[in-house]
């Protein structure tokens, strides 16, 4: 379904990466491994589309993505690094604001449901100001608990949280894949995810 | 497309009414900036009569530019603008919702409070009114207009300076029309040719500038 050909990456004077290449089909999970600096992000954000890669392709379902434009990105589910939420805003409005943003909204009931699951019952509606860094990245990741679109790439989903958190995104993550989504994701720390199959792409060695 | 507008819009305003100060000090800039001028070349009404169209328009540019930095600035911090860059509808689209609200809580708001700044300086009612229509009619230009400045100068250090340098220029015909449209009010002429540039302006910017504005986003953005 994903799969990206001979990418090359240039930042400034340097190449990060040259002559990536992977494939991923429904089901499977893609784990980005490298040490800092080594490109990950970059790659995901070509993946995305945000940047054009210097050389290569990505094709999704065998059609370039820079010619399928919206199409794939009504499939894409991208979480940076960045959370996405408003200080100002309290929970439940980030996450419908960036459910309707996204195209598909979503029912204050299930909302709520999903800042449950995250374990943010009782903070709705505190503003995110207020809220510690690992309680805004669960409303960022509240966003996963309802998403039924195709493709997920996450950066760093782990970063921030508590085990027990981690433990809730792992299964999250697992849910999907078992649903025939797919997934590509960075991280740092060994989190099993439950999987048909993990692919690993190491960068910068 | 019109439901990813109005969400834009709706939480943008919801987003300025909990930041209610920035408006405020807008406001502020614009009522100080215009004070000013009566107390540096001396109370007489026949000059401040004569000059009021000007001023009020110069000093609404001004307090226009204060609020642009931040149009795309928090967005782009927070990652929000990756993830309205990554949904479905094109860019531009919510790039005009910003531009709408933009223009709800700075343009909107002047041209209210422009009747009151308008009697400061002794007009006669028809041209305060005109005052009104053509702050009405100009203000979204300089939303849009502005829009692209600031999406040309996201990230950079010192972009300030830098926005207003690239959009004060672009900003004179609104200036040159809008002012007209008063001074010939005052003057005992019609207005009706003033305010239609004005308003082909307007259209023209909201219509042209948010695809120029999301072009600039996505290169900010890589």
């Amino acid at each position: 379904m994903l799969e990206a050909s001979n990418l090359e990456c240039v930042r400034g004077e340097r190449r990060l990466f040259a002559g990536v290449g992977f494939r991923l089909d429904a089901g499977e999970l893609l784990s980005l491994q490298g040490a800092n600096g080594s490109g990950k992000t970059s790659l995901l954000r070509m993946l995305c589309g945000l940047t054009a890669p210097a050389a290569g392709e990505i094709r999704w379902r065998g059609q370039a993505t820079a010619k399928l434009g919206g199409e794939f990105r009504a499939e894409l589910c991208y979480l940076g690094h960045h959370n996405a939420i408003k200080e100002e805003l309290t929970p439940l409005e980030n996450l419908l604001t960036s459910a309707r943003l996204a195209g598909e909204p979503l029912a204050e009931d299930n909302a709520l449901d999903a800042l449950e699951t995250v374990g943010l019952a009782g903070r709705e509606d505190l503003a995110c100001r207020y809220l510690s860094q690992g309680q805004k990245r669960r409303v960022a990741l509240a966003r996963l608990v309802h998403e039924r679109r195709a493709l997920w790439i996450l950066d760093e989903p782990y970063v921030a949280l508590d085990v027990a958190a981690v433990d809730m995104v792992a299964g999250l993550i697992g849910a999907h894949l078992q649903r025939g989504g797919l997934a590509v994701l960075t991280t740092h720390q060994p989190v099993a995810v439950a999987a048909g199959s993990i692919r690993e792409l190491r960068l910068g060695s | 497309m019109l439901a990813l507008l109005k969400t834009v819009v709706a939480r943008d305003l919801r987003l300025a009414m909990r930041r209610q100060a920035d408006i405020v000090s807008a406001l502020f800039f614009f009522i100080i900036v215009v004070s000013l001028f009566p107390l540096g070349v001396g109370p007489e009404a026949d000059l401040l009569r004569r000059l009021a169209p000007g001023v009020l328009w110069v000093a609404a540019l001004l307090a226009t530019m204060l609020s642009l930095p931040r149009l795309f600035a928090d967005d782009f911090r927070d990652g929000t603008l990756e993830q309205l860059a990554l949904g479905p509808q094109p860019l531009a689209v919510a790039v005009f919702g910003k531009t709408l609200a933009h223009w709800l809580s700075s343009g909107l708001p002047l041209t209210l409070l422009s009747p009151l700044i308008g009697a400061q300086f002794d007009l006669p009612a028809d041209a305060v009114w005109m005052l009104v229509l053509a702050l009405l009619i100009g203000t979204p230009a300089l939303s849009a207009i502005g829009a692209i400045g600031a999406a040309l100068t996201l990230g950079l250090r010192g972009g300030g300076v830098l926005l207003s340098l690239l959009v004060l220029p672009l900003y004179i015909p609104v200036l040159i029309f809008g002012a007209g449209a008063v001074d010939a009010t005052a003057g005992g002429l019609g207005a009706q040719a003033h305010l239609s540039v004005l308003g082909a302006l307007s259209l023209a910017g909201l219509f042209f500038a948010p695809w120029a504005t999301a072009a600039a986003l996505r290169v900010a953005l890589e």
